[in-house]
C-alpha cells in the first residue's frame, strides 16, 4: 500500500510517500514562504527523486485540522485536486493526533501544543499502551490553563511538542505540576511521514473518504459566525 | 495554429461563487457550472471571506466534476487548466489555485493562471463571435470598476479605475442604507423602476487628476447623509426615488467616462463586463450612448456577467495560445494588476 501524505496545517510544509511501513521519501521545510509556493514544488521534487508514478498511489493522507485556516485549505485543496484527478481516496488524520504520532512509543503521555492565538492552543493527550496509541483527550481548542489542569489531574509525566511550546513555555513552567520534557528538533513539529504512518493504520481500518467529501476540521467557527451566534444568544436573553 | 480544438478546463473561486467550465477555443462553452454562496452571505450583509473560503473547499470537487460531465469529457480530453489567481479574496483564490495546480500536476496538464478582470472582458468573446480587439471595455462589478483599452488578446491598457469604492460596492452599501439588503445591485435596480431618477440631485463625482478615474464614495456618502438627515427630521424617505436617483448618478458617471474615451481613442467597438453589466438600466444607457457615438455596443448575457469560469476559460485560451504557462509555485495574488504578464 502506497500513501502520499500532505501536511500544511502550520508553518511546516511537508510531503512524504510511504509504502508498506517504509518511508520512500520525505521533504519537510519550516520556512516563511507560503504553502502555496512550497507544497507542490516540494511534491514535484520528491516525485522526481523517487520516480514516483502518481497513479501507483493507493490513498492520499492529509492533515485534517485544526491549524492555520489558510494552511489547512491549501493542503486540503491540493489533496482534493490530486484525489479527484487520480481517482484515489483521501485519509484525513486529525492534525494533533498526527503530531502525537511523531513520538511513537513514548513512555510518557504526549501533549501536542499548537499555537491557536488568543492564548488558546489546539491540543490533546495521547498515550502508548501495548504498542497502540490511545486517545486520552481528543483534539480540542482550549485555553492553555485548561489543558495544564487536565495534565495535573491525570498526574502522569508528559512530553510536550508543537509550535505552541515556545509560545507557552513560561506558562507551562509556572503551572505544570507533573514532570515534563520537550520533544527534540526532529520530532517536535508536523511531519508528513508520521502522518503517512498513522494513515496506514486508518487505511487498514477502512477509515477513508472521497476527495469530494473531504473538508478540513477547523475546530473553530469563523469570526463572523461566532459573533452572529453571540448576538443571537444575547437577543434570546 | 493548427486546426485542432483546444479544450480548457477553467476554475474560478475569487469571491463567493465556486465555478468551473469547459471552453473550446476560447469561444465555445461546453459547460459553465456556478455554485453560488449568495444566500449564505446574505445573513451577514456581505461576503465574509473566511466563510467563502470554507464553502469553496466544500464545493470545489463537485463543481469541477459537474463541469466535465456536462461537457461530456474527462481530464484526458483537456489541453490546459486555467485558474483565476487574482485579484480577489486571497483565501478564496487559494482554493481554486491549489486544486487547479494539483489536478494539473497529477495529470501533467499545462497550467495557466488567469487575471479575473481579463476573464470578465473575455466574457464578451464568448457572447459575440465577431468581436476582436482592439476595443474599449468597461468592467463594473462588486470589486472592480475599470475602463480598459483592449489593445490585443491579452494586452490591456487601463485608462481609469475607481479611487475608492467599486460601483457594485456602492450599490451594496446604498441598498443596505435604505433597507433593501444584499446583494444590492439587483435590489436597487428593481426598486429604481418605481422611482424618479431626477428626484434627488445626487452628485456625479469627477476625479481632478484622472479624467477616466471614478469615485463613488462621495455619492455613497451623499445618499447616507440624505437618509440620515431625513431620519433626524422625522421624515419618511422615498426609497424608490433614492434608488433611482443613486442609480442615475452611477450610470451618468460610467456613460460619461465611456463616451469621453470613445471620442478620444476613436474606437468603433465598446463593451461592458462584470456583475454590474447585467443591470438592464445601465445596459440601456450604454446602448443609447454608443448609438449616439456611432460605435457598436457589446455586452455579455447575465450568466457571463456574474463571476463564472467560462470567461476564465476564454481568457486562459488566449494566454495559452500566446505560450503562457504557470509553474507549481503559482500563488494567489489578491491585488494582481491587470496586464502584469
Amino acid at each position: 500500500m502506497k500513501i502520499l501524505g500532505i501536511e500544511s496545517s502550520g508553518l511546516v510544509a511537508s510531503v512524504a510517500v510511504t509504502e508498506d511501513g517504509i518511508v520512500i521519501g520525505e521533504y519537510t521545510t519550516n520556512f516563511k514562504k507560503t504553502h502555496s509556493q512550497t507544497l507542490l514544488p516540494m511534491l514535484d521534487a520528491l516525485k522526481k527523486m523517487i520516480d514516483l508514478d502518481m497513479e501507483s498511489i493507493d490513498a492520499i493522507a492529509v492533515s485534517g485540522g485544526p491549524g492555520s485556516f489558510t494552511g489547512l485549505r491549501i493542503g486540503s485543496a491540493t489533496a482534493k485536486g490530486l484525489g479527484f484527478a487520480l481517482d484515489k481516496p483521501l485519509i484525513s488524520v486529525p492534525t494533533v493526533e498526527a503530531l502525537a504520532y511523531n513520538l511513537w512509543g513514548a513512555a510518557t503521555d504526549i501533549c501536542p501544543l499548537m499555537d491557536a492565538r488568543r492564548n488558546q492552543t489546539y491540543t490533546g493527550i495521547y498515550r502508548f499502551e501495548e504498542g497502540e496509541m490511545k486517545e486520552i483527550l481528543p483534539q480540542c481548542a482550549v485555553d492553555l490553563g485548561e489543558i495544564i489542569d487536565t495534565i495535573n489531574q491525570n498526574g502522569k509525566p508528559v512530553t510536550f511538542l508543537g509550535d505552541g511550546v515556545p509560545v507557552f513555555q513560561q506558562q507551562i513552567a509556572e503551572k505544570c505540576k507533573v514532570p515534563y520534557i520537550f520533544a527534540p528538533a526532529h520530532m517536535n513539529r508536523q511531519n508528513a511521514a508520521a502522518l503517512c504512518a498513522r494513515a496506514e493504520e486508518y487505511y487498514r481500518q477502512g477509515r477513508m473518504e472521497t476527495a469530494a467529501e473531504h473538508r478540513p476540521d477547523y475546530l473553530r467557527l469563523s469570526q463572523a459566525e461566532r459573533e452572529r451566534l453571540e448576538q443571537q444568544k444575547k437577543q434570546k436573553v | 495554429m493548427s486546426d485542432k480544438e483546444v479544450r480548457i478546463l477553467a476554475i474560478e473561486s475569487s469571491c463567493d461563487e465556486t465555478a468551473a467550465a469547459v471552453v473550446v477555443n476560447g469561444r465555445k462553452v461546453l459547460s459553465n457550472v456556478i455554485s453560488t454562496q449568495i444566500p449564505l452571505h446574505t445573513l451577514y450583509g456581505g461576503v465574509v471571506p473566511e466563510i467563502a473560503s470554507r464553502k469553496h473547499i466544500e464545493r470545489i470537487n463537485q463543481v469541477i466534476a459537474q463541469a466535465l460531465e456536462e461537457a461530456e469529457c474527462t481530464l484526458d480530453d483537456i489541453d490546459a487548466i486555467g485558474v483565476t489567481y487574482g485579484p480577489g479574496l486571497v483565501g478564496a483564490l487559494l482554493v481554486g489555485v491549489s486544486a487547479a495546480k494539483a489536478i494539473s500536476f497529477a495529470k501533467d496538464i499545462p497550467l495557466v493562471g488567469v487575471h479575473h478582470i481579463e476573464g470578465h472582458i473575455c466574457a464578451n468573446y464568448i457572447q459575440n463571435e465577431d468581436l476582436e480587439p482592439p476595443f474599449l471595455c468597461l468592467v463594473v462589478s462588486g470589486g472592480h470598476t475599470h475602463l480598459v483599452r483592449v489593445v490585443d488578446y491579452g494586452k490591456y491598457e487601463i485608462l481609469g479605475r475607481t479611487r475608492d469604492d467599486a460601483a457594485g460596492e456602492a450599490f451594496d452599501k446604498v441598498a443596505r442604507a435604505i433597507g433593501l439588503g444584499y446583494p444590492g445591485g439587483p435590489k436597487i435596480e428593481k426598486k429604481a423602476k418605481e422611482g424618479n431618477p431626477k428626484a434627488i440631485p445626487f452628485p456625479v463625482a469627477k476625479v481632478a487628476d484622472g479624467p477616466y478615474d471614478f469615485s463613488f464614495s462621495g455619492l455613497k456618502s451623499a445618499v447616507l447623509n440624505y437618509v440620515n438627515g431625513a431620519n433626524m427630521r422625522g421624515e419618511c424617505v422615498n426609497e424608490a426615488d433614492i434608488a433611482a436617483s443613486f442609480q442615475r448618478a452611477v450610470i451618468e458617471a460610467l456613460t460619461g467616462h465611456a463616451r469621453q474615451a470613445i471620442r478620444e481613442f476613436g474606437t468603433d467597438k465598446f463593451a461592458i463586463a462584470g456583475g454590474v453589466a447585467s443591470n438592464g438600466t445601465l445596459r440601456e444607457a450604454m446602448e443609447k450612448m454608443c448609438a449616439e457615438e456611432g460605435v457598436k455596443f457589446y455586452y455579455p448575457a447575465p450568466i457571463l456577467c456574474t463571476d463564472n469560469a467560462a470567461m476564465i476559460g476564454s481568457a486562459a485560451y488566449y494566454e495559452f495560445m500566446a505560450g503562457h504557462r504557470d509553474g507549481w509555485d503559482l500563488n494567489a495574488v489578491p491585488n494582481l494588476p491587470l496586464g502584469s504578464r
